[in-house]
């Protein structure tokens, strides 16, 4: 599978998804000072599957939380979908992160009082969505992810692969220009989490969404068209699968 | 909005015990405000009805009465008063306005029971009125308490010699038996010396009143009594009262005082054969609310046609009824304070809870876009919402309460009156105090949510999403 994927030099182009540059955070824990990511500069191209791996405490959850906007860089700046987040304030970052970035959690992360439909239909209600396109489209999605049947029930009648395929169809449903998932599958049994790569992968080819996805599982990386390999808060590899 | 609502009711009810707990609280604090504040109300309305059944709502005196006129009744008699009574009852303004215009002559002096055995003698403080506007004002109860005296036959404007007199007069006079009332103590024997009326002076007041009386002697009929009074011309007069029955006055010292006799009496007493004049003129409007109209157009009558005359209300002349408002609106508040206070602290609580035990949830929904000020909303409607459902149980449940009590045919003298009236919790008939309760504990838990709902909406997003 290594040789599926070729050493590539790092995408020139002017439509990156995401680009970092000279990107550092470090987190202060009382007086010591922990660097999560050291000076990382990536691009990320759009409407690719692409991956980022790395053991735990490598850097790949702050990576993704930084492109996702829900956290700060100590230095260097992020630039999502064009964007230099830098530039916004705090409701523009939230209003930034409604319209274009979906969250995938390991832990789900549904909201618990809701129904499936109901969390799925609620990024839409973010973004001000009319209410008969907001039907059909949740609907719409649920029925992707094989959670039709499914849509009336709350998140503690749902099994984990029900509740990670809720999470996929949450996330895409305002038809967001990235999905980040962080280690998706880390809690599911491997054939429910091989279930769920596949539909990501089948829903990220259908919609052409760009899915940045973490994971330490060496196994998965077969299924990416970028890899981004980090290590000690550093990207030591990236490489672009070859005809992809 | 809907959405918020949604998620807060169903957050609510996934911690059904502590939202129980917390609307509880909310709810004894609905239930024992709107109770008090009904009990409160019902006090307030049966002070009002007894003063203005009693003296109406406003009373014309001549000018200083009011200040001095105690001293000296006599002195302030208002002059050519029927003259008076038609300017104000054909004004076009009042006219509608007043149910009961009546005549008033306040009088003090020396009331003696000297018949048979007896020969007690007591100061008084008497008023002569119109029996039949007396019946009249009696019957006055737009607030609907339910405290109608029942229909007076002892005073009658046909019979201008009969009279009342206190409870606590009558036992001094040694009237109780005469008078046949019960729980009323005969005079105790002996009486020091110092204390009894020279037989002399007895005898001579007796005298005076069989012959102001045209020689007729009231020995062998009902029990009467001899007032003494100086006219206005300081000269001492004397009638002859037949006692018709004790009443019971409120406060004591009034109650060993107090004369109710026919005005015609009263002015014959004061006035001898001079100019009959009258020391008040006493006006129930139908509506209380017309208080302050009647006043000022009162006051404007006054001034237009150059009268001697002041207005006082029924509040003015019986400073009990604004000591007893003011009473019972700080214990009322107070009750309402310590309440606000209990909400504040249960709702801080639960919210505070609910905002530690949802922190993941939180991080979640503010990666989803949601901003601070959608977190700080989420948390505050909660707050409102068991507010707003625990007020309105505890409503309800005080609407209940109040039904059984009033159903109950409870009674009791409340202060200021003499004679028990129904117990009533005036929740229903009181929308104001109802939705005023229901607002403020409303307000109460929605802004002690505020606090919780501020450290959540603060929380950084990768804090809350790592809260395990």
């Amino acid at each position: 599978m290594a040789n599926a994927l070729a050493t590539a030099t790092a995408a020139t182009s002017a439509s990156m998804a995401v680009r970092l540059n000279q990107v550092a955070r470090t987190y202060r824990a009382g007086t010591i000072e922990v660097p999560a990511l050291k000076n990382v500069s990536l691009e990320i191209p759009f409407h690719r599957f692409s991956m980022v791996i790395g053991q735990s405490g490598s850097g790949k959850t702050t990576l993704l939380n930084l492109i996702g906007c829900i956290d700060a860089p100590s230095g260097g700046t992020v630039e999502v979908c064009g964007q230099n987040l830098a530039e916004l304030n705090d409701d523009a970052t939230s209003d930034f992160r409604a319209r274009n970035i979906g969250f995938i959690f390991q832990n789900f992360s549904l909201v618990p009082v809701l129904s499936a439909y109901e969390n799925v239909e609620y990024p839409l209600l973010l973004i001000g969505t009319p209410p008969a396109e907001r039907r059909e489209r949740t609907l719409a999605m649920l029925q992707a992810v094989g959670l039709a049947e499914q849509a009336r029930q709350r998140p503690n009648e749902l099994s984990g692969g029900q509740k990670q395929r809720v999470a996929i169809a949450r996330a895409l449903v305002k038809g967001p220009q990235i999905v980040l998932a962080d280690e998706p599958t880390a809690n599911l049994d491997s054939a429910t989490g091989a279930s769920i790569i596949e539909l990501m992968r089948r829903v990220q080819a259908q919609s052409r969404t760009t899915f940045i996805f973490a994971t330490h599982d060496q196994q998965l990386i077969s299924h990416a068209d970028e890899l981004f390999s980090i290590r000690d808060g550093k990207v030591v590899e990236h490489r672009t699968e070859a005809g992809r | 909005m809907k959405l918020l609502l949604k998620i807060a009711l169903r957050n609510i009810l996934r911690n059904r015990r502590r939202s129980l707990m917390t609307g509880s609280a909310v709810a004894a604090g609905a239930l024992a405000t709107l109770l008090f504040g009904g009990f409160a109300f019902y006090i307030f309305a049966g002070l009002e009805t007894n003063n203005v059944q009693r003296i109406g709502h406003l009373t014309v005196f001549r000018a200083g009465y009011f200040l001095f006129g105690a001293g000296n009744p006599a002195g302030y008699g208002i002059e050519r008063y029927h003259d008076v009574m038609t300017l104000i009852g054909n004004d076009p303004v009042l006219q509608p306005m007043i149910n009961v215009i009546t005549p008033t002559q306040s009088l003090l002096g020396i009331a003696g029971n000297f018949s048979g055995d007896n020969d007690a003698s007591k100061t008084f403080i008497g008023v002569g009125l119109i029996p039949s506007n007396r019946q009249r004002m009696r019957r006055w109860d737009e607030l609907r308490t339910g405290s109608i005296p029942p229909a007076d036959s002892r005073l009658s404007d046909q019979d201008e010699t009969r009279g009342l007199i206190g409870f606590g007069l009558a036992r001094i006079l040694g009237l109780c038996r005469a008078l046949a009332l019960q729980n009323c103590p005969s005079v105790p024997e002996p009486l020091a010396s110092a204390d009894i009326p020279s037989p002399v002076l007895n005898e001579d007041l007796g005298e005076l009143a069989r012959r102001d009386a045209g020689g007729t002697d009231h020995s062998a009929g009902a029990p009467h009594i001899e007032l003494l009074a100086a006219t206005v011309g300081g000269a001492p007069n004397v009638v002859s009262l037949t006692v018709s029955g004790a009443e019971p006055q409120a406060v004591k010292e009034l109650d060993d005082n107090y004369i109710a006799m026919p005005l015609p009496l009263a002015q014959q007493l004061v006035y001898g054969r001079g100019e009959h004049k009258v020391t008040g003129i006493e006006i129930q409007l139908h509506r209380s609310e017309d208080l302050r109209a009647a006043r000022a157009r009162l006051n404007t009558l006054i001034r237009d046609n150059h009268l001697d005359l002041d207005v006082r209300d029924f509040a003015e002349l019986t400073p009990f009824y604004g000591q007893a408002v003011r009473l019972f609106s700080v214990i009322f508040l107070f009750i309402a304070l310590v309440m606000g206070v209990i909400v504040l602290f249960a709702v801080v609580n639960t919210m505070t809870m609910n905002v530690m035990e949802r922190t993941n949830e939180i991080g979640t929904i503010r990666a989803m876009g949601v901003r601070r000020s959608g977190i700080r909303w989420q948390f505050i409607a909660e707050g409102w919402l068991i507010g707003a459902i625990g007020a309105s149980v505890g409503a309800a449940l005080a609407f209940m309460i109040a039904a059984l009590v009033n159903r109950a045919g409870l009674t009791w003298v409340p202060p200021g009156n003499a004679n028990p009236v129904p117990l009533h919790l005036a929740v229903t008939g009181s929308p104001a105090l109802v939705i005023a309760v229901w607002i403020g504990l409303v307000l109460v838990a929605t802004v002690a949510a505020l606090l919780p709902a501020n450290s959540a909406a603060r929380l950084s997003v990768v804090d809350a999403l790592r809260h395990v």
